[in-house]
């Protein structure tokens, strides 16, 4: 009742807050791509000299995001490790760790690109191109594509043969100059240096040529299945490989 | 599922409870009825899960200890989208519609109040109504914020509904607000981990007169004199009450110090 005369005497300064809060909202939405762009140059300048590596967490910090989708990180010691080639080839292969070190071994130097925004300058790995694997095993001519499996039981991924014969698609088992981590999807991945990162399948255990591309995991929740960087799911980063 | 189902659940007819439960209760008022502290406790678990859950995507030590990512992702979505839900549900309560209005006017004495809180202590930044200044800029900065969260998550949750740089930009609004309202609601939690009796009041809904004298004495004021009128005897408490003026004259205390 005298609630009324009361609460009308005052202003209604929480409306304005929620109102103000509302249209930074939109002008951060609408402007939001250029304002992170300026960010990303001045924390990634910041993050070079920070020794707490505190920076990396914040957005457009500039370190590699951890994405796994299976229950948990799945091990593998470099003795137990195995990778099979197998499907439409002549000659099905099993390879250990050691067989893939003793064979020709490439090192490329690209930007890991996230599709979810976030890239890694300059980052090292070393392996087998995947090109080798598959002249090794004799692709048959109604092999077309290449079906990717990991070892997490869950992961998949997919390439077109084409795709697959690519100088620049590894079988990684050197990250930066040391063995890959069971966290970065050691001891062997895939790494598909013109793609957004979701294609760079982590533990790696199984190399499958198909007769047509089979999507991969994340495929079959609406990413793209050519996932090239700055040409699909919808993005504009500058390309990683040419 | 209340925590006081001795309390909650008293023998009288509804409509009388107010009444009779104060009159068992002279040391206490009553700050929260159960639709406002059931808009509390569901808005504060969808807050929470919304925010473990991003922490559990987004840093890269926690993400590594659960993996899991799309079943995170579909909580992390729910619990987001959910969070407007129980206010609005609130919003067919007159107690919850009456609190919304009690926060979202400034009076008096709220001018200045934050910052005199934030440079000399909550104590001494003078007297404050039901919510003070800082309460009411921290719910409506919640409420807008969730918002905007609800808004640029959609973007994100149906990446083809929007047009790249719409979808980059809501990136951006998502991961930097998201920071600012873990910050706001740890401080909201911390300041609640202090003060015992406020926790008490919104677990119970009654906190004690002598507290509501300290935290918001011209709320405790204004809750006994409402009992007088009966009293032909005192001389008009509309007058000295919500006057409006008053309160701005007893400020003086934050300043003594």
């Amino acid at each position: 009742m005298e609630q009324r005369g009361r609460d009308s005497a005052g202003k209604p300064v929480g409306r304005r807050v929620v109102l103000g809060v509302l249209a930074l909202g939109a002008a951060g939405v609408a402007f939001g791509a250029r304002i992170q762009n300026g960010l990303d140059n001045v924390l990634a300048e910041v993050s070079s000299k920070d020794p707490t590596g505190l920076t990396q967490l914040l957005p457009g910090g500039g370190g590699f995001q951890f994405y796994n989708v299976a229950d948990s990180i799945p091990h593998r010691s470099a003795t137990d490790y195995r990778l099979t080639v197998d499907g439409l080839v002549d000659r099905p292969a099993t390879y250990t760790l050691a067989d893939l070190k003793a064979m020709q071994q490439t090192r490329l130097v690209r930007d890991v690109q996230c599709v979810t925004g976030w890239r890694v300058p300059n980052t090292e790995f070393s392996g087998v191109l995947l090109r080798d694997l598959l002249d090794m095993a004799g692709v048959q001519k109604q092999g077309t594509a290449i079906r990717f499996t990991c070892f997490d039981g869950v992961y998949s991924e997919s390439l077109t043969l084409d795709e697959a014969r690519r100088s620049d698609v590894l079988i990684a088992h050197e990250m930066n100059g040391a063995p890959v981590t069971s966290a970065h999807g050691g001891p062997v991945r895939l790494y598909v240096a013109p793609m957004y990162f979701y294609k760079s399948a982590k533990w790696l255990s199984g190399i499958t040529v198909t007769s047509q591309v089979e999507p991969g995991y994340w495929e079959h929740y609406g990413y793209d299945v050519e996932a090239w960087v700055g040409r699909s799911n919808g993005r504009d980063d500058a390309p990683t490989s040419n | 599922m209340t925590s006081r189902p001795g309390s909650a659940v008293p023998t009288g007819a509804t409509m009388l409870r107010p009444r009779t439960e104060q009159a068992e209760r002279p040391d206490e008022l009553r700050r929260f009825t159960v639709a406002e502290r059931w808009v509390h406790r569901t808005t504060s678990t969808l807050m929470i899960v919304a925010i473990l859950s991003a922490a559990f995507l987004y840093l890269p030590q926690l993400a590594e200890i659960v993996g899991r990512r799309r079943l995170l992702v579909t909580v992390h979505e729910w619990s987001g989208v959910l969070l407007p839900l129980p206010l609005a549900v609130g919003l067919g309560f007159r107690s919850v519609r009456a609190d919304l209005r009690r926060l979202n006017r400034f009076r008096p004495e709220d001018r200045g109040w934050a910052w005199r809180a934030v440079r000399h202590g909550t104590r001494r930044a003078g007297p404050a109504g039901k919510f003070n200044a800082g309460q009411k800029l921290y719910a409506a900065f919640i409420a807008g914020a969730t918002l905007v969260m609800v808004g640029t998550g959609l973007v994100l949750w149906f990446p083809h509904l929007a047009a790249l740089d719409v979808r980059t930009g809501a990136t951006f609004v998502h991961d930097w607000l998201a920071l600012v309202i873990g910050v706001l609601v740890l401080g909201h939690i911390r300041m609640a981990f202090k003060d015992p009796e406020a926790r008490h009041g919104m677990r119970t809904g009654w906190v004690g007169r002598a507290w509501a004298r300290r935290e918001h004495p011209l709320w405790a004021r204004e809750e006994t004199t409402p009992e007088e009128p009966a009293a032909p005897d005192d001389p008009g408490p509309d007058k000295t009450g919500p006057a409006g003026a008053d309160p701005a004259d007893t400020t003086p205390p934050g300043d003594r110090n």
